[in-house]
């Protein structure tokens, strides 16, 4: 397959540094395949500014199969483009049309300043896990593997949970830029593990002020982001968190 | 041939299976109060990395710890898929330590060292241990202990995995370790950092120049011992299965520093790949080798046949690996089926509109497993239809987000017609020369994880990477850097005033300027580009004599235009991909030079590595064990050249055969 014949109007968020003031440009670009990703459309867009002598657009990206979650477009409104369980960089040119005027912006969320053009800063996300996204088992302490043997379902649950990639879209799907979904995520995967048990309260208790810490917003139950998020987290795991949490601070001993 | 007399691999006497328990019980201990005041670098935070990073905080040392990407949690080993080895033998089916460890030794086709390798097996069920520990999800069976799946080049089901996404899990598991310790503050972590020069001080690594990717600063970091766990090099190639950044930069700037370069040539080609589509392709996607416990891999006997594959019978298909290997069939190592594959697509077989791929055809396990599910249900008369559908749902629990992703990226269901798939370059068994303690050739400069050399030989088997970077990061290095450390405890803290600190920032800002100064016509994607497809071309799936020395020439080119002419846009002090990219490719450049010298220096096949000139009748490859029992060893001495030293591998425990998977 050859070069495709889709002509596309790109309009691009470019920004310097988190401390100036962005806005949009617009491209026009020749030759996208519908085989493309979305990813490989930019890639060709930058080698088009490079021939120009323009400074091409920044974004984050690495593993370009949906599972580092680097990647970050906020794609005619929705973060991640619009087909559903997939992330930028898995999104192809097949869903789009000819012709076709595409936005294309960064996460916006006051817990992920701009760094520039399409990248954000997520050091947030870290340090949510820093505060209690772990258990608590030094290197060399563990007993033998099948000595705790783990309901099936429970462990295919931890496993839906654990399935988050990190990548931020559930706060940039959110009107209130709510981390819920994330923090969730981690928790339920720990609580429905026995493995997670001995932290259980102390984790939520912890990772929830971290979040309000970092200055993401509250959950208001729009769901936008678990229909958003690439990996098609549950929002079933909110509910599980707040009730760890409540049941938290019913015996709260830090925090 | 005798052992250079650089190379000492420090290999501890004694029988094979006391070597380590001995090692470990002897080896020198650092004192806690002592340990508060050693410094130790780990850059990378992959397996390997953030296992190491987590572990030596925890025993008390002060880690700092380097990514490039923006988060510790996404580097390269989060997108592994199919699983990790251990010698659990849960499944009751005959594995033991000796024989994950023979099954390595011969996988690698006999070019790798048995104490390292015996290790690596000893640690392997520990590994599963301490991730479970974490809460890492593995996959389970109903009555709730770990599954296994099988894996290429072995008879037992020794693979633990967690879907399609075993990396993310074991990855978010040490991840998860490393952030409870920077939680701690006993880890500083710098992300969106590069590495890109090691600091030498009277011959020994006293730490690293990085540049801040944001601010795009150089800073200075010092420290008693520094560890490279930097991943693998496979992107000289342009397109492969890692991920965009994945890169040689760090490994490289050790080598120019005096670390030697293992075995460059030793390259994984994969066998089941999604094939390329297009000019516009940026990278290529794995399917899982744990796809091949399931399907099957066939051509039509006819050449050219362009029908699709549902439409073209049962008799007219060449299921050329069980035929040609019937006692290890689909499952044979990836080197002999990825050779396989390119034997029957230039013969004139091959499918799709390329006819560079071969089906893997997934009907006859939909079948199997949809019976299957008749049969524990009780329902005798099921139709052909449903039979299927509940296959497909057995098939998807086990392999889903593969087929989604396969499905996402060629617009093919692969429920209902079978994948077409074709070998792309994978993982690199090459990589800095370490001895026993992982240390390389430059004292106090460490190297774990697919970045260093050691366990696989010539050719990795499945699921071994992941469990050679946890056992390196959690089990090995902690226990064998004291080796080295507990001579550092009156060091003190290392300034990085230091003469050596100046100068080498002075370098690598130089180098900066000057890539950023060239202003010429051609972009670092396009010289990537050009270099991969020489790489390609000959240095890849086979290789020999001609091609490799125009090879060398053709790089020797690139390289020069490349310092001429290529155009770096933006700005030194600033966040800049173009910059980060220029300096990559121009160390890929280089690196891509020595693979060739060093294919061309082996002249003889094994594992990844075919010399077309050395093959037996029936295609196979053909090792010189006379004259090439060895790891080439490469000292960078000046543009161009380099000095090979050999390290003899001795085989005291293993009976060296013929590798057969008939
Ligand atoms: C698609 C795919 C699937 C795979 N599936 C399997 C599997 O199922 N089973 C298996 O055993 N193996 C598998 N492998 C191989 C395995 O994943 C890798 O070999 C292994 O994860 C490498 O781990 P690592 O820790 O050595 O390096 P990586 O995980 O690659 O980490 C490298 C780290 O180094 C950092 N880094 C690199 N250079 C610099 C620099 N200059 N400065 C600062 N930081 C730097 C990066 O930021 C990153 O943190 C697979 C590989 C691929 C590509
Ligand atoms: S929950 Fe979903 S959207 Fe949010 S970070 Fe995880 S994968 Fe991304
Ligand atoms: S680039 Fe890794 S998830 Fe998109």
């Amino acid at each position: 397959m050859s070069a495709g014949n889709m002509r596309l109007t790109l309009k691009v968020w470019r920004q310097s540094n988190t401390d100036t003031q962005g806005g949009f440009e617009n491209y026009n670009l020749d030759g996208v395949s519908p085989d493309m990703s979305f990813l490989e459309m930019f890639d060709i867009l930058n080698e088009q500014l490079i021939e120009e002598n323009k400074e091409p657009v920044a974004f984050d990206h690495d593993c370009r199969e949906g599972i580092c979650g680097m990647c970050s477009m906020f794609i005619n409104g929705q973060p991640h483009g619009p087909l559903k369980g997939v992330t930028t960089c898995q999104l192809h040119m097949r869903s789009f049309q000819d012709g076709d005027t595409i936005t294309v912006e960064p996460w916006r969320a006051a817990g992920f300043p701009v760094i520039k053009d399409l990248v954000v800063n997520r050091d947030g996300f870290d340090r949510i896990i820093s505060a209690g996204g772990f258990v608590s088992v030094n290197t060399g302490n563990a007993q033998d593997a099948n000595s705790l043997p783990i309901a099936k379902e429970n462990a295919d649950d931890a496993f839906a949970a654990a399935a988050c990639i990190g990548c931020g879209a559930c706060v940039a799907a959110c009107k209130n830029a709510s981390a819920m979904l994330f923090v969730s995520a981690k928790i339920s995967q720990l609580a429905l593990l026995p493995q997670g048990q001995a932290e259980r309260s102390i984790r939520a208790e912890k990772m929830v002020a971290q979040m309000d810490a970092e200055g993401f917003g509250n959950c208001t139950n729009t769901h936008a982001c678990s229909a958003e998020c690439p990996k098609e987290i549950s929002f079933e795991n909110i509910a599980r968190m707040n009730r760890e949490y409540l049941g938290a601070k019913v015996s709260s001993k830090a925090v | 041939m005798a052992t250079s007399s650089r190379l000492d691999a420090r290999i501890p006497q004694g029988s094979l299976e006391d070597k380590w328990k001995k090692y470990k019980s002897s080896v020198p201990l650092v004192n806690p109060a002592n340990k508060r005041n050693i410094e130790v670098i780990v850059v990378g935070t992959g397996l390997a990395g953030a296992s190491a990073a987590a572990t030596l905080a925890e025993m008390g040392y002060k880690v700092k710890a380097f990514c490039f990407q923006d988060s510790p949690r996404r580097a390269h080993s989060i997108a592994a898929q199919g699983g990790i080895n251990a010698a659990k033998n849960y499944q009751n089916d005959g594995d033991s330590v000796h024989r994950l460890f023979y099954d390595t030794i011969k996988g690698g086709d006999y070019r790798s060292r048995e104490a390292n390798v015996h290790r690596l097996a000893e640690v392997s069920g520990n590994i599963i241990d301490q991730c479970v520990a974490q809460g890492v999800p593995f996959a389970r069976e109903y009555g709730g202990l770990l599954s296994n799946r099988s894996f290429g080049g072995v008879q037992v089901q020794r693979t633990f995995y967690a879907a399609g996404q075993t990396g993310q899990q074991l990855l978010l598991g040490a991840y998860s370790g490393l952030q409870r310790q920077v939680g701690m503050g006993t880890i500083a972590m710098y992300n969106r950092h590069e590495m890109l020069d090691v600091v030498k001080i009277d011959g020994k690594c006293r730490g690293i120049i990085a540049r801040n990717l944001i601010t795009g600063e150089l800073e200075r970091h010092s420290a008693h011992a520094v560890l490279l766990c930097t991943g693998g090099y496979g992107n000289v190639f342009y397109l492969s299965t890692n991920a965009m950044g994945s890169n040689v930069t760090a490994a490289w700037k050790a080598h120019k520093r005096g670390a030697f370069f293992a075995n460059p040539c030793f390259t994984q080609i994969h066998p089941t790949c999604i094939p390329v589509s297009g000019e516009h392709q940026s990278k290529l996607t794995l399917m899982s080798e744990s796809l091949r416990n399931d399907g099957r891999i066939w051509v039509p006997k006819k050449q050219n046949d362009t029908r699709p594959g549902n439409e073209i019978p049962e008799e007219e298909r060449d299921y050329y690996l069980e035929r040609r290997y019937p006692a290890f069939g689909n499952l044979v190592p990836r080197d002999i089926a990825s050779r396989a594959a390119k034997e029957r697509c230039d013969a004139g077989y091959g499918v799709g509109s390329s006819k560079l791929a071969v089906f893997l055809d997934f009907s006859a396990a939909f079948h199997r497993y949809g019976q299957g599910e008749a049969n524990k249900n009780n329902i005798t008369n099921a139709s052909e239809a449903q039979i299927l559908e509940w296959g497909k749902a057995v098939v998807k629990e086990k392999y889903g987000n593969l087929f989604d992703m396969y499905k996402q990226i060629t617009g093919e269901d692969p429920y209902e017609v079978p994948m077409r798939i074709y070998p792309a370059v994978h993982y690199t068994m090459g990589g800095l020369w370490v001895d026993y303690n992982l240390m390389t050739t430059v004292p106090g400069l460490y190297s774990l994880g697919e970045a260093n050399f050691s366990d696989h030989g010539a050719n990795r088997l499945g699921a071994s990477a992941l469990m050679q970077g946890l056992a390196d990061g959690y089990f090995v290095i902690p226990i064998t850097v004291g080796a080295y450390l507990a001579g550092e405890i009156r060091t003190g803290k290392i300034s990085t005033d230091h003469e050596a600190f100046v100068q080498t920032e002075k370098e690598v800002k130089d180098r900066i300027e000057k890539l950023i100064s060239i202003k010429g016509n051609t972009s670092p994607e396009l010289f990537h580009r050009r270099l991969g497809k020489i790489m390609w071309d000959k240095c890849g799936m086979a290789r020999n004599e001609k091609g490799l020395k125009e090879a060398i020439v053709e790089i020797r080119a690139l390289r020069e235009e490349f310092w001429k002419d290529v155009k770096v846009m933006g700005k030194i002090g600033d966040f800049n991909p173009e910059l980060d990219k220029a300096n990559r490719v121009a160390d890929f450049i280089e690196l891509g030079e020595l693979m060739c010298i060093d294919a061309l220096t082996r002249n003889e096949s094994c594992g990844g590595h075919f010399r077309e000139e050395y093959q037996t009748e029936e295609g196979e490859a053909l090792r010189d064990d006379e004259n090439f029992m060895f790891v080439s060893a490469w000292e960078h001495i000046a543009t161009e050249k380099w000095e090979l030293h050999k390290e003899d591998l001795v085989y005291d425990n293993i009976k060296i055969a013929q590798r057969s998977y008939k």
